[in-house]
């Protein structure tokens, strides 16, 4: 019995000598990556994963810790405990949802720590809550939806039926899309979060008067919505911010996804040097084509390594400046921060079409152009 | 009996041994991971005196974890912004104090479990597991669709709670509160099993009708155990949510139920260190297998698996020989 | 709202319910029979669901991916039934809710190692795609009239089973008197194995069927275990009519709460406020419906004592 236990004492102190890492580390930046790779929504971080992987291969001064926040928001708190006090990164990254964002980077930017958000822009940390220290590569949570409201209004749609999850952020996203949109919102419609079943709500949707539905369900929600309502013969437009129709969930839905208009800042056959390049190296090494999340994953890595070129990490104030300059070739085009650190970019519609037997995106136009967010008004620093 | 109260010095003096190794060693996170089991541990013994004691199983504990969470979060969140919680018909302000917030932790948990309990303890077996369960989900689908607490996004809390005369920001300050919070719990627990009311308890669940024909009422004595269960737990969870200065509605899911339910059948049915020793154990295994691969979750389950198949009577009934501890 | 929008959600939610029925049949015969909390029944779900999407990938064939799903689940139940879940029958609640807790972190994280992070591709077949027009001028998607009738004819088949046939003499001798019937020289341990691994059939049956409208994702049967079991003591544990009639209450409650409670709530509150209120209590309506169920009647509509 007390030589169980003092095994356990001397595991316990096996996991802690394990972390005592060397704190010096002259011109080099250690990152910490929280990101979900276990559990639901996995794909996700392991996109992200693997994209900034691809753009940091080979670069000797960037070191990376990578940690699994299995979605929990406790997890995600704990393990950027551990990665301030036990790694002592100099920089933090990876979360995947606006939860776990709020959870962790107020704390994180307190303790004189960078975050770098590659996906997840919660609008508390684009406004009151901005910190120096943080950067979103991603977007703000209401861009897509913004901008869809915009493509909306100028092309002649007048009626929108309204539907999104009831929670923060599906609420977010419909009062993005309205902020915007000119036309008749007919009717909004707030689901349960993780609904199966959309049967009562299409046939809301063939009652109504609407001609276009504009919808944000993320993961599998969006897929169990579109292949009911292709199976319903409902026939209005149908619209929605790209999560829901991004590469690694288009395979789960199929043909009923096809048509439908999505408003993303990134698409694979976006006609950049930077973007044919990463998308062909993405396939090379991983054997499938890239999600947006991993653009992102990539982005978020080019970004660091272009201000590493430039300062050091240990002097904050030049490092955040290098950052700002956004000095690097995004895979998106034209990239820059705006003053609270989110970014200023070209949100694009897309429509969803068959290529060969893949069902996949297409650009069909720009939805709004030099896009920015409307809440660095109330960003203070 | 004699070798089980020794186990349960070594096990009981592994925390604050293992914190202050890690303080000496400078390994803040260790501290984090220590003080997260003394929690957890918490939790447990709180579930303990229901399903140890009085038989209940209930599958809705993370209820009232989640409400003793949101007892900080919403005092917290009030007194950080400087707003008051509401005005008329009297003025209620929120407030920084770990003190009081413990105490309305304790109150609102004690309150629920005594509504909770009252409906649900007229049912018995599966029929009280489902029924606790479905208590938990009704919280939980209303802590994610209610707005004004950030819904599902939770709450964040930039700065944890004060307590007079410590830092609670320093790791191994606030460990020492987890922990001092956990042995007066642990007291109070062992001295309620051998009172009356314990006994009387632990009569009801072994033969209830026995029990009623000496003139005791098993379904007061159950509701009052009921209470004092969701009290403790409610308790854990504010301390759990200043740990993480954090709360969100994951804690009223009905996983954290199963965890915390996975806590004392680890460490051991009715026994009094045995939620100690499975929320260590736990966290341990979350931290070695976590490091090991991506799936752990398999190798969480086989272990799990293993222990209700092979080891009963859990961790300390392993260790400890096979007498049940508590009679 | 019209009467034919009204027809239709009832349509839904009888739909939803007898898919429901599907997943509780099963749970409530496991525990009519051996007594034993399955928590992992939502697993067998999944499996069915994912058997039922990688050879529907394969060959292209729904009534093949159909006939894996039952293969594939039945033969899951079967097999966990021989190596755990006949351990437990003699054990207390508590420890078949943990084992059987960790037989879904099994299966979950199993599935993911073998099918990878996303979800699957599983589409409904092409003669079954599209709505029909019902008389009264309804245009309703007949995949799930067929779901609608496959799972009243499954219903229809039970009844029979235990009430016409040698088996479901021994089912309910069982359920009366477990002891007794061992005495009569059934045996019991293959009779347990086959209970088992029809519940898990049906289970996996479900799972192909929703998973065609659904994503297939691992995970999937969680939200629907857990909605299972509110069926099950609604309706009374071990009772086939029970869960009958409790899947159909839920799955009515669920569907026409979540349309019926908003525009409820907003005749006496301002639209936005009354739109979020009326979806969180929507989302709570079954929970509340069973624990008024239970208030009155604590063994559930059609359970023993």
């Amino acid at each position: 019995m007390k030589l169980k236990s003092l095994i356990a004492a001397a595991s316990i102190a096996a996991l802690s000598a394990g972390m005592a890492y060397a704190d010096a580390h002259g011109g080099k930046v250690k990152v910490g990556m929280i990101t979900t790779l276990s559990g639901g929504g996995a794909g996700l971080g392991i996109d992200v994963r693997d994209g900034f992987m691809l753009a940091a291969k080979g670069n000797e001064n960037l070191e990376l810790v990578i940690e699994d926040d299995q979605r929990k928001p406790d997890i995600a708190v704990q393990l950027a405990d551990k990665l301030i006090q036990s790694e002592k990164v100099d920089v933090l990254t990876g979360i995947i949802w606006s939860n776990l964002a709020m959870a962790v980077v107020p704390a994180a930017t307190a303790q004189g720590k960078f975050y770098l958000s590659p996906n997840a822009g919660p609008s508390a940390l684009a406004g009151k809550g901005c910190s120096p220290l943080y950067f979103n590569v991603a977007w703000q949570n209401d861009a897509f939806n913004e901008a869809a409201g915009s493509w909306a209004s100028e092309n002649d749609i007048k009626k929108v039926f309204l539907m999104a999850p009831n929670y923060p952020a599906g609420q977010d996203m419909i009062a993005g899309f309205k902020r915007t949109y000119t036309g008749e919102v007919v009717e909004e419609v707030y689901t349960k979060l993780g609904q199966t079943d959309y049967a009562a709500e299409i046939a809301q949707m063939r009652a109504s008067d609407a001609d276009t539905v504009y919808f944000f369900l993320p993961g599998g929600m969006g897929i169990s919505f579109m292949k009911q309502y292709a199976g319903s013969g409902v026939d209005k437009n149908v619209m929605g911010p790209a999560f829901s129709f991004d590469q690694g969930i288009l395979g789960a839905i199929g043909d009923a996804a096809l048509g439908v208009k999505n408003t993303s800042h990134w698409s694979k056959d976006l006609d950049n040097e930077a973007n044919v390049k990463f998308v062909a190296d993405f396939q090379a090494e991983f054997g499938r084509l890239p999600s947006l999340y991993a653009a992102q994953g990539y982005d978020t890595a080019l970004l660091l390594q272009s201000a590493m070129g430039k300062a050091d990490v240990k002097d904050a104030a030049a490092f955040q400046a290098a950052m700002e300059e956004a000095d690097f070739a995004s895979v998106r085009g034209d990239f820059s921060f705006a003053p609270n650190h989110h970014p200023i970019q070209d949100i694009y519609m897309r429509e969803v079409v068959k290529e060969g037997d893949v069902v996949t995106n297409k650009v069909i136009g720009v939805a709004a152009s030099a896009h920015q967010d409307v809440y660095g008004a109330d960003c203070k620093m | 009996m004699a070798r089980e109260t020794l186990l349960n010095i070594v096990l009981f003096a592994l925390l604050p041994v293992t914190a202050l190794a890690a303080f000496m060693l400078d390994e803040p996170f260790v501290i984090t991971l220590v003080t997260k089991a003394a929690i957890l541990a918490l939790a447990g013994v709180g579930l303990n005196i229901a399903l140890g004691l009085g038989g209940l199983v209930s599958f809705g504990h993370a209820a009232f974890f989640g409400l003793g969470g949101y007892a900080m979060g919403v005092l917290a969140s009030h007194a950080q912004s400087y707003t008051p919680i509401m005005e008329s018909p009297f003025l209620i302000e929120g407030t920084k104090s770990m003190l009081v917030i413990w105490g309305v932790a304790i109150v609102t948990g004690g309150l629920a479990a005594l509504a909770i309990g009252a409906l649900s303890l007229r049912t018995t077996g599966v029929y009280f597991i489902m029924i606790t369960l479905a208590f938990g989900q009704m919280l939980y689908y209303f802590a994610i669709s209610w707005p004004a607490y950030g819904g599902e996004d939770g709450l964040s809390i930039y700065i944890r709670n004060e307590f007079p005369g410590l830092n609670t920001l320093d790791p191994i300050q606030f460990f020492a509160i987890a922990f001092g919070v956990l042995a007066i719990v642990l007291f109070i627990a062992s001295r309620l099993a051998k009172s009356p009311f314990g006994l009387a308890l632990s009569a009801a669940r072994q033969n209830a009708e026995r029990v009623e024909t000496v003139g005791i009422t098993p379904f007061r004595l159950r509701l009052v155990a009921f209470v004092i269960s969701g009290a403790i737990t409610a308790l854990a969870g504010a301390l759990f949510a200043d740990l993480n200065r954090f709360v969100s509605p994951t804690m009223f899911s009905w996983h954290t139920s199963g965890e915390i339910m996975v806590f004392v059948i680890l460490g051991g049915v009715g026994r009094l260190f045995g939620p100690v020793a499975g929320a260590a154990l736990y966290i341990l295994l979350e931290h070695v297998l976590g490091g090991l691969s991506d799936f752990w979750h398999i190798y969480l389950g086989l272990l799990l698996l293993l222990v209700v198949l092979f080891a009963r009577g859990g961790l300390i009934g392993t260790l400890a020989g096979r007498e049940v501890a508590h009679d | 709202m019209s009467l034919l929008l009204l027809i239709e959600q009832v349509l839904n939610g009888l739909q939803f319910g007898v898919m429901l029925f599907l997943m509780a049949a099963g749970l409530t015969l496991i525990f009519g029979v051996m007594g034993l909390i399955n928590l992992a029944h939502g697993s067998l779900y999944m499996v069915g669901a994912f058997a039922a999407a990688a050879v529907a990938g394969f060959t292209g064939s729904f009534v093949l991916a159909l006939i894996a799903a039952l293969a594939a689940a039945a033969a899951a139940g079967a097999l966990i039934e021989l190596l755990v879940i006949r351990r437990l029958y003699d054990r207390d609640h508590l420890d078949q809710v943990l084992a059987t807790f960790a037989l879904i972190l099994i299966f979950s994280e199993g599935t993911r190692y073998i099918f990878g992070s996303f979800p699957l591709f599983l589409d409904i077949p092409a003669a079954l795609s599209g709505p029909i027009l019902l008389p009264g001028g309804i245009y309703y998607p007949l995949y799930r009239l067929v779901i609608i009738g496959a799972g009243l004819l499954v219903a229809a088949g039970l009844f029979l089973l235990i009430a016409r046939t040698r088996i479901g003499v021994q089912i309910r001798a069982g359920e009366a008197d477990r002891e007794m019937i061992a005495a009569l020289g059934v045996d019991i341990s293959k009779l347990y194995t086959l209970v088992f691994a029809l519940g898990a059939a049906l289970a996996g049956l479900a799972g192909a069927l929703v998973g065609a409208i659904q994503s297939v994702q691992v995970g999937m049967g969680e939200p629907v275990l857990i909605l299972a079991f509110v069926v099950i003591v609604i309706g009374g544990i071990g009772s086939i009519k029970g869960a009958l009639v409790g899947s159909i209450l839920v799955g009515l409650t669920d569907t026409l709460g979540g349309v019926l409670l908003p525009p409820l709530f907003a005749t006496f509150m301002e639209p936005s406020s009354a739109n979020a209120v009326g979806s969180a209590v929507a989302s709570m309506a079954i929970y509340i419906l069973m624990a008024g169920v239970l208030l009155f009647k604590p063994s559930g509509l059609f359970g023993g004592t």
